[in-house]
């Protein structure tokens, strides 16, 4: 079973990639763009078939480790097959 | 080098991919203590009066920085030495790792201005009421090389305090934090490294008041007077 993991910085905390990165696509004449945010994301191979046990797996390893719980939330999805 | 029998016992921890461990041990000598190297995968530091973990990039720096080796099997010795009040410190990428091990509070992101700081940089003691600072002068200043790429210091809980604050902010790091000590001022993160700035032909030996400081901890003189 595939899960995507999507860790997202909080919008409180800085991003200076995505600043530097809105800095270079207005040099490039797309003025519009106000913000740049980069998030992560990990996508998982699970053995087994039950969604909902995956997403809590997964849920618990976001917890553990694959986001850092001071700065980031996390977003888990079943990617249906 | 032969050390008095009251020399502090201090580790200094080596992950896959720490690369400063030599220069650590070696200013820790300078200043008369008796430092030992101990891979991560240890699992006691019972015979240690400190711990000192180095910088470099643990387990490549994968993830985050200093993700992957909180879970090391030498964390869980570092944690109860902190939790008992002895010194801990954690430079650089230590600092990171104490960090996201939940014994210092706050994260890193990339330095404000995305590129790698590798100079000296000015900071000023803040506080000293930690086993770094205990030795210094409120208000000093103090020149040490900085190297890092993630060195922005980032607290939302607002409980991290810093002991030593860069007089320029050249990272973005909050409250300009260079180091960061927990309550009881025991277990201290310090980004710039003091380890290298401990003798005057590096450029400046700045550093050996804190490696002093950490050594000469009260924390360590009871422990060791038991």
């Amino acid at each position: 079973m595939r899960v995507k993991v999507e860790i997202v910085r909080r919008p409180e905390i800085a991003d200076p990639q995505g600043v530097t990165v809105v800095r270079a696509l207005r040099e490039l004449g797309f003025g519009e763009v106000a913000e740049a945010r980069f998030n992560r994301t990990i996508v998982l191979e699970l053995d087994g078939t039950d969604p909902l046990s995956a997403r809590a797996r997964v849920e618990e390893m976001c917890r553990r480790l694959l986001a850092n719980p001071v700065i980031e939330d996390f977003d888990v999805q079943v990617l249906e097959k | 080098m032969t050390h008095p029998a009251s020399a502090a016992r201090v580790a200094v921890v080596v992950f896959p991919g720490t690369n400063c461990e030599l220069d650590a041990a070696h200013a820790l000598e300078l200043v008369g203590a008796k430092p030992e190297i101990v891979w991560h995968r240890r699992t006691e530091l019972d015979e240690f009066d400190g711990v000192v973990l180095p910088g470099g990039f643990a387990h490549g720096d994968y993830l985050r920085t200093g993700a992957i080796a909180r879970f090391s099997p030498v964390m869980g010795p570092v944690g109860e030495m902190a939790a008992a009040g002895k010194p801990v410190l954690g430079i650089c990428n230590g600092f990171q790792i104490l960090c996201e091990a939940g014994l210092l509070p706050g994260a890193f992101i990339a330095n404000s201005g995305l590129s790698f700081i590798c100079r000296f940089v000015e900071v000023e003691v803040a506080s000293t009421s930690s086993i770094l600072t205990h030795r210094a002068t409120a208000g000093q200043v103090l020149r040490l090389p900085l190297n890092s790429y993630e060195g922005n210091y980032v607290d939302p809980s607002l409980t991290g305090r810093v002991v030593l604050r860069y007089r320029d902010n050249p990272n973005g790091a909050q409250g300009g934090a260079a180091a960061i000590a927990n309550e009881a001022g025991n277990v201290v993160g310090v980004m710039p490294h003091p380890e290298r700035a401990s003798e005057a032909t590096l450029g400046s030996d700045d550093g050996m008041i804190l490696l002093r400081s950490f050594i000469g901890a009260p924390q360590l003189e009871s422990t060791r007077s038991r």
